[in-house]
């Protein structure tokens, strides 16, 4: 009996103690999965120019992360690498609807594009998305029906497509069905993707987050592959939002604005350009030009009109997505 | 030499017949497809998991274990196993007690629904806190009035964790009491115990082997359970990863020594567990063999 009392005691003070977690001098930073790197020195730059603030961090997929702050998730700012995800939070009338004329440049202040890792040489000589589509060539990307990279890598084929053959929509749903069938594997996400293609060898090239491929360098050598820049890729906004109602409730409004505001300050800027992240700093941007070679890139709302189209056009059941996908 | 061995087993067919006594080869077969099994799914994975843990060597080891989001997630898990498994093993006492010693009406839905938690898989268990707690879910509200945090924070790991690990204790001591029967308590009872005495000196110490085999095996899963844990986490670290959370997260971060350190841990736990249990089952066999019903 004692020990029930007991483990009823401990459980209850558990639940109040845990009640008293938030004040307006600490904040949670719900983010995507591999920003880890990036936000532990961004938060230690940031605690060290405003001592006596703490920042947690929350890291998995956006998705899953928009859907556990919808559900009650305490973050008083999100930090994702998805527009829709934000949107989803938006819906929930947890952001308010013009999030992104909060921050400058539509509330991203960094950003990366799908690029290219090939093995070390480039053997297949692959320098841009035409190559990929060539019989000798096996592709690696995670399946788009369940990865968010993966999408952003089949609307910036479908963009590079739309260009080559200038509109013709019978030759760039051909392009991109080629496309599917160079993929030996769909993993279901970018993670397992990057061990098909490094661990398991599967693959001439992957594509994932030109922010990814510098840590995929990192860990697994920098003499085994190679990075490559394709002449035209697709913007992929990193975007930045307060939790306004989760904000208010916690009184961390002023702090979170000073957090987000940090990400665009020289340091910030500085921080994730180092991480690998292009950013919006032109000074920083030059002096780590070396690290980012040119590309045009191309918006989701000047080649699709916009997310909402593109959700409805491409990723809806039986939608474009569907149909070359089901052709493999 | 195995060749004549053979040979001397010729009347092969005929021995089949006798179900008990299977002829050598087949036995030699079915225990070389056992181990090979065994080696390849159980002790393989092992050695990899220390092997990549020390693939750079003990101080990197040393140094993942002793990061504080790892150190803290250890704490976590620690916390809710001892939680989660005096609890259970309180509920599993009473519920045991209850169906074995005596009949009352919904007694077999009462046994159904402690097997519950064996067949819901854990995700949905775990969806089924944040539907209750969550923000948009039934309580969500209330919980929000009153300023109470469980979903995404320990009260709702410790609560998922409680939901998955229900069963093991009561599910090792229903049989086991049952066996026992009702023989040693009424004879407690006529000689002028009181119902408490009679639990306290007399059921307790006959299952008390039974027991200590139900909580060991709680407590592997109240440590190791992952998918449950991670819907109702948050994932904050430092403050709501438990170890096998943690493990997914640097291995998600190509920090595959931190993640296998972690790793390593819950296989030790799991090595200390098979140990543990060897032993009970070989020095209390046969009380312990009632429980193999299931």
């Amino acid at each position: 009996m004692k020990r029930l009392l007991v483990g009823i005691a401990a459980f209850v003070g558990i639940v109040l103690a845990s009640a008293q977690a938030w004040s307006a001098d600490r904040l949670l930073n719900a983010s995507y999965d591999v920003g880890r790197e990036l936000f532990a020195d961004i938060n230690k730059a940031f605690i060290a120019e405003h001592p006596g603030v703490a920042v947690d961090q929350s890291h998995a997929g956006a998705s899953a992360q928009a859907r556990a702050v919808a559900d009650g998730l305490g973050a008083d700012v999100v930090t994702f690498n998805q527009v829709t995800d934000i949107d989803f939070l938006v819906k929930k009338g947890l952001v308010s609807a013009d999030w992104q004329k909060d921050f400058p440049d539509n509330a991203s202040p960094f950003y990366s594009l799908p690029s290219f890792l090939v093995r070390a040489g480039n053997p297949k000589h692959i320098k841009d998305w035409n190559d990929l589509v060539r019989d000798d060539v096996q592709v690696i990307f995670p399946n788009p029906k369940t990865s968010g990279n993966a999408r952003y890598t089949y609307l910036a084929a479908t963009a590079y497509a739309k260009e080559a053959f200038k509109g013709d929509d019978a030759k760039v749903k051909e392009f991109i069905t080629k496309l599917f069938n160079n993929v030996p594997i769909f993993d279901t996400g970018g993670r397992a993707a990057t061990t098909t293609f490094v661990q398991r060898e599967i693959g001439d090239v992957l594509i994932t987050f030109e922010s990814e491929t510098r840590g995929i360098r990192k860990e697994y050598g920098d003499d085994k592959f190679e990075q490559v820049t394709p002449s035209v890729s697709l913007l992929a906004e990193f975007p930045v939002a307060i939790v306004d109602k989760v904000a208010d409730e916690h009184g961390s409004r002023d702090l979170a604005k000073t957090y987000l505001d940090f990400l665009y300050s020289p340091e910030g800027q500085d921080i994730a350009a180092r991480n690998g992240l292009r950013v919006r700093d032109t000074a920083v941007a030059a002096k780590y030009k070396a690290d980012f070679p040119d590309v045009r890139l191309l918006t989701v709302e000047e080649v699709f009109g916009g997310w909402d189209k593109v959700q409805k056009e491409h990723f809806a059941a039986g939608g474009l997505l569907d149909q070359a996908y089901g052709n493999r | 030499m195995a060749d004549p061995e053979i040979k001397s087993y010729e009347p092969y067919h005929e021995s089949q017949s006798a179900a008990v006594t299977e002829s050598r080869p087949v036995r030699i077969v079915a225990m070389a497809v056992a181990f090979a099994f065994l080696a390849i799914f159980l002790l393989l994975p092992l050695i990899v998991v220390f092997n990549e843990a020390f693939a750079k060597g003990a101080s990197a080891y040393s140094e993942a274990l002793a990061n504080p989001d790892t150190r803290s997630a250890i704490r976590l898990t620690l916390l809710v196993a001892a939680i989660s498994v005096p609890l259970n093993a309180v509920f599993g006492i009473s519920a045991a007690w209850a169906i074995a010693k005596f009949e009352f009406r919904g007694k077999a839905f009462l046994t159904t629904l402690i097997d519950l938690p064996f067949s819901v898989s854990p995700v949905i268990s775990g969806l089924v806190y944040v539907l209750l707690f969550g923000a948009q879910g039934l309580l969500g509200e209330w919980l929000k009035a009153h300023g109470i945090q469980i979903l995404f924070a320990v009260p709702g790991i410790v609560l998922a964790t409680v939901f998955v690990t229900f069963p093991f204790v009561a599910r090792e001591l229903i049989p086991l009491m049952q066996e026992q029967g009702n023989g040693d308590e009424e004879a407690a009872l006529s000689l002028g115990a009181s119902g408490w005495q009679t639990f306290r000196y007399v059921t307790l110490p006959n299952v008390k082997w039974g027991l200590l085999y139900g909580v060991l095996l709680c407590n592997a899963r109240a440590m190791g359970e992952f998918g449950a844990v991670s819907v109702v986490s948050g994932h904050i670290r430092g403050l709501t990863n438990t170890m096998p959370l943690h493990v997914e997260i640097l291995y998600n971060e190509y920090n595959a020594v931190g993640a296998f350190a972690v790793a390593s841990l819950l296989a030790g736990l799991a090595l200390v567990t098979l140990v543990l249990k060897t032993l009970l089952e070989m020095r209390y066999g046969a009380e312990i063999a009632a429980t193999r019903g299931h």
